[in-house]
């Protein structure tokens, strides 16, 4: 491929390639995110390739894998052009009628389409389905359109014209000025306005700076910049590649974690095609502005998420952050200006210079512009990414796109903001979202992970789980953090097995008071978080472990037990099979005993227990019913009574 | 690892000491694990001190000073899959192989260690047995799982 030299040759290459592309020929777009990957996505796409083949139908309709548009939970999933035909959790054994009904026939294989669980209704095209209906993807949208791994897919979408527009018509002035505009604010965590932290790189006098994407995703239960890089890198590189220009720098680097394998190799190779297009490297587009980028692998710690802790580890040092006196955009990577943005955020730059600050501010609320990319997960009906434009009712996404809780379950909280947020009740369920929205009500914006819990929840449980991850990411420079976050961990725990005192509610306020205060960095800072949050909206549940050490939620293993109803047991043996701990005393027609000092409380029994007979329930906060007596265990079946 | 791999992976790396990471994370991806022979080679090459090397090398979770199983299972503890009931699978995989996150059996049959996220939530709780996936686990399919791998 030979370089583009100016905005005019990119034009005209994007019209041949368009030109060669047939909009009416049929395209299967297959999603190999990770979530499809994990359910069979690779073998779907291997077996269309070989039907294909086999059907001698190679020159009038392609197939591909691509990025993922979001809609995890039905997958695999693909949807077919033109028609937008889409198809869920596709199997290998479905490939070969597909292929002969829907492209050779033009026909719809009902059986694979989303049905409306309300309705009964079958959606035919992705847009008619309300997971989709009720979003707003502007940035996830297009992932499902192209093959990450090719540079020619995102032209023919009108890929780096957002950049051509910035070097040729507009000043580095005005593309910051375009950015401070839209009020872009930070989707990494913090929400810092991008528009501010640019300007104060390209104001520092220090004549080398440095721009930086954060992909080192952390936040357990969140994937979104995952899917981006994963499924559209070129589009980040596109907004790195402004920003540069915009404050003057020359050199770009990508931390993106080890974690995603995939990631790395499809930002890798992206950063390839676009030096050969010319879109980096010496004097871009013909611009005579100069840019490079590296990519950086983070080793797993969850603390370079955090801005100064990640350029210590992209400088070849054990990632710990420092002190902010001076912020990095001052003073950053090697001691330069450096803009630290996440994915996310840069993915949106793009679509700011093409489509205008005024575009971007349609969406959302006063402090809060744009769409966010939120991971719904836990106990949802439709896991995966939603993007929806700030401003939302957190109601709407749980209910209208997230489909509600499954299995006739009661919404408890959400819980927002990662390891740093916190948990929202159902009373505030009719809450905008937004940054500020969300750090009022306690909780925080985050990255964006939404992390629905039902009744089965315990929120105490939630806290020490939090308090536990933090605490194994804890960087240990700092004494309130390293110290102060351990000794939460452990009275949390002790409340969760049973061991909680009086006045260790008092303990925990005060040991968050001085972290919030002291800690070094975000982590430390806001480490109580998800205890404040869960304190103050389920207060009851603590007091409950503590005084009565019992667990609302049927939870915590120490403080429940497994026990069996003598008059619901029908001694089906079942459960008595399947226990692993062998704790279950029963036999034919002998109601079944579970043995609790056996026990391991791993709940095989309940699950396993035949739902006609529900015999098998967890107790809490009540002493284990006495065994009934040997006579009366024996069951004499009705039709043995003759 | 012989000193001549070593080698050509520090030279891809242009033997840079900010590159320290990278070069650890290629013979970690490679070997499983980081040989002390290794690292001496590094800080001898790169001109870091050994401090440093261990420093980073303890620092991080991808790396291992320890030889790996010869079976590494990653058990998902991200948030999604916890409220599924991620402990759960861990107690049953623990109870089976007899270890704990971070330990490998005396036999290198297996390695364990939890991770925190591995982006298919709506599997979940999730258990990753040599790069292959297994969703929507319970302690009862765990134990198919792992009495499968020989």
């Amino acid at each position: 491929m030979a370089r583009i030299n100016s905005p005019e040759e990119l034009e005209q290459f994007r019209q041949t390639l368009l030109s060669q592309r047939d909009p009416n020929k049929p395209l299967i777009s297959i999603c190999a995110g990770a979530g499809c990957l994990a359910s069979g996505a690779n073998e779907v796409i291997a077996a269309f390739k070989a039907e294909i083949e086999k059907q001698g139908l190679k020159a009038e309709v392609d197939a591909k894998g691509t990025g993922c548009p979001g809609f995890c939970e039905r997958g695999p999933l693909l949807v077919i052009y033109p028609e937008e035909i889409c198809y869920l959790q596709v199997k290998p054994e479905d490939v070969p009628e597909i292929v002969s009904q829907t492209i050779k026939e033009k026909k719809i294989v009902e059986r694979l389409l989303y049905v409306d669980p309300a309705t009964g209704e079958k959606a035919n095209r992705e847009s008619d389905i309300p997971f989709y209906k009720n979003q707003e993807r502007n940035l996830i949208g297009v992932n499902i359109k192209i093959d990450p791994k090719s540079i020619d897919d995102y032209l023919a979408i009108g890929g780096y014209s957002a950049l051509s527009k910035a070097l040729f018509q507009m000043s580095p002035e005005q593309v910051l000025g375009e950015v401070k505009k839209s009020n872009l604010r930070g989707r990494g965590g913090g929400g810092f306005p991008a528009g501010r932290k640019w300007e104060g790189s390209r104001n520092a006098p220090e004549p080398i700076k440095y721009v930086i994407v954060n992909a080192d995703e952390g936040d357990p239960g969140a994937f979104m910049d995952r899917a981006l890089l994963e499924g559209n890198p070129h589009s980040i590189l596109e907004g790195l590649i402004i920003g540069a220009y915009a404050i003057g720098a020359q050199e770009g680097y990508i931390y993106v974690r080890q974690e995603y394998p995939l990631a790395v190799i499809n930002i890798n190779l992206a950063i390839k095609q676009a030096e050969e297009y010319g879109f980096l490297g010496k004097n871009i587009l013909g611009s005579n502005f100069n840019c490079k980028v590296l990519v950086h692998q983070g080793a797993g710690a969850f603390v370079c998420g955090e801005s100064t802790a990640l350029m210590t580890a992209l400088e070849g040092r054990a990632g710990e952050p420092r002190p902010k006196y001076i912020r990095s955009n001052i003073v950053g990577l090697w001691g330069r200006p450096s803009v630290l943005n996440n994915v996310e955020t840069w993915a949106n730059v793009p679509l700011i210079i093409n489509k205008g600050a005024d575009w971007f501010t349609q969406y959302g609320t006063e402090s809060s512009k744009g769409t966010k990319i939120f991971s719904l997960v836990g106990k949802i009906t439709n896991t995966g990414l939603v993007e929806v434009p700030m401003g939302i009712p957190l109601k709407d996404i749980i209910y209208k796109i997230g489909g509600g809780i499954p299995g006739g379950k009661k919404f408890k909280a959400v819980q927002t903001g990662g390891p740093s947020g916190g948990c929202i009740p159902e009373s505030l369920l009719n809450l905008e979202v937004g940054f500020d929205e969300l750090t009022k009500a306690g909780s925080m914006m985050g990255s964006g992970g939404m992390i629905v819990m039902d009744e089965e929840t315990c929120m105490v449980d939630v806290a020490r789980y939090f308090l536990n991850f933090l605490t194994d990411e804890s960087c240990g420079k700092c004494v309130p953090c390293r110290e102060g976050i351990r000794q939460m961990l452990k009275i949390l725990t002790n409340i969760t097995q049973g061991k909680g005192r009086e006045g260790d509610i008092e303990l925990l306020e005060a040991l968050s008071e001085t972290a919030i205060e002291a800690a070094l960095c975000a982590l430390g800072k806001s480490a109580p978080n998800p205890f404040l949050s869960t304190l103050k909206y389920f207060r009851e549940e603590y007091e409950a472990h503590i005084k009565e050490k019992r667990c609302p939620a049927l939870s915590c293993k120490e403080l429940i037990a497994y026990v069996i109803d003598p008059e619901k047991c029908q001694a089906c043996m079942i459960c008595q099979r399947k226990c692993p701990a062998q704790a279950i005393d029963g036999g034919k027609n002998r109601i079944h005993i579970v043995e609790q000092e056996k026990c391991t409380k791993c709940g095989t029994c309940f699950e396993v227990c035949p739902p006609r007979f529900g015999a098998v329930r967890k107790i809490s906060g009540e002493p284990v019913p006495p065994p009934i007596s040997e006579e009366a265990r024996t069951i004499v079946r009705e039709s043995k009574k003759k | 690892m012989n000193i001549e791999r070593i080698d050509q992976i520090i030279d891809k790396h242009h033997g840079e000491p900010s590159s320290l990471i990278q070069v650890l994370l290629d013979i970690q991806a490679e070997n499983h694990w980081l040989p002390k022979e290794a690292l001496e080679r590094i800080a001898e090459r790169l001109q870091v001190p050994m401090t440093r090397i261990q420093h980073i090398a303890t620092f991080y979770k991808a790396f291992s000073l320890v030889p790996k199983g010869k079976h590494e299972i990653h058990i998902c503890m991200g948030t999604a899959c916890h409220v599924r009931g991620a402990s759960r699978v861990l107690d049953t995989v623990q109870d089976f192989t007899g270890i704990k996150p971070g330990e490998t059996d005396l036999d290198l049959k297996f390695s364990l260690e939890t991770v925190n996220c591995l982006g298919c939530c709506a599997l979940g709780p999730v258990l990753e047995v040599d790069g292959k996936t297994h969703g929507k686990m319970t302690p009862t399919q765990t134990g198919d799982v792992l009495r499968k791998i020989d």
